[in-house]
């Protein structure tokens, strides 16, 4: 744990960048803005389970290792929305949210 | 010394996300993320999990802003300026995650967390033998699950992103 931080201080950071990720998420127009939110707000669910873990467990590893399977989902979701967004380019030359009505093709 | 180190680091954070959701050239935004990350690595850096910060700068700082300014460079023109949502709409999504923001600060303002003070250091080869060990509570399961959706994710995205007159 950090020495002279209370829990309540790296919830209250983790709250502040999840509604900003929530607030980007909704307002942003841009399928990689959106994708940015996206990112924000699993890094704040992901420090939240790290802190957690440290301040009330902290025998126990479960938080360390469910980072880590968020870190990894985060890769692996990232990887296919920046192939889906490149594809939809090559397709309707756009990658605004408006633009994306079609689901095949 | 560790108070200071975190109140800057929140700083940082903070302001950075901000910037990142609210930027009009969409290259900044994604440089901007890049900073949120390593920030957050520096959280895990002070919490003590150095595997995790070396993590969360790799996959996230190494390899997921790569990613993305891939695609920003594949997709934009590099002055473009994106289009805001108007500005009534954009008053009301924020007071909305303020309200929200309320909620769950009293919330976790009011919940009597029991901490235990402890200086406990973990090492990587505890993370190792707990991702790999098959007794009770172990991680075995869901790693071999994850490796499984990371092959699948890559392959996925090869066929989707690959041109399509091509085969």
């Amino acid at each position: 744990m950090i020495t002279g931080i209370s829990l309540y201080e790296i919830l209250t950071v983790t709250s502040i960048i999840f509604f900003v990720g929530v607030y980007g998420f909704i307002t942003r127009k841009n399928l990689i803005s959106v994708l940015i939110s996206i990112e924000l707000i699993l890094n704040a669910s992901a420090v939240n389970f790290v802190a957690i873990n440290k301040y009330l467990y902290p025998e126990a590893l479960q938080g360390v290792v469910f980072s880590i399977f968020i870190i990894a989902v985060a890769a692996a979701e990232t990887a296919l929305a920046v192939s889906i967004i490149i594809n939809l380019y090559r397709q309707i030359s756009s990658v605004e949210v408006k633009d994306t009505e079609i689901m095949k093709y | 010394m560790e108070r200071i180190i975190f109140y800057t680091l929140a700083l940082i954070i903070v302001v950075f996300a901000i910037a990142s959701v609210s930027s009009r050239k969409m290259l900044r935004s994604v440089i901007y993320l890049l900073f949120v990350l390593c920030g957050i690595a520096g959280f895990y850096f002070l919490i003590d999990y150095n595997f995790l910060a070396a993590i969360q700068l790799t996959v996230y700082a190494g390899g997921i802003i790569v990613l993305l300014i891939f695609s920003v460079m594949l997709v934009h023109h590099i002055e473009m300026e994106l289009e805001v949502v108007k500005k009534a709409r954009q008053i009301l999504v924020g007071l909305l995650c303020l309200i929200g923001l309320g909620v769950f600060l009293i919330t976790i303002y009011t919940h009597p967390f029991v901490v235990v003070e402890n200086q406990i250091t973990t090492t990587t080869a505890d993370i190792g033998y707990k991702l790999l060990s098959y007794d009770d509570g172990g991680f075995i399961l869901p790693f071999e699950v994850i490796s499984v959706l990371l092959l699948a994710a890559m392959i996925g995205a090869i066929v989707i992103a690959k041109k399509v007159g091509s085969e």
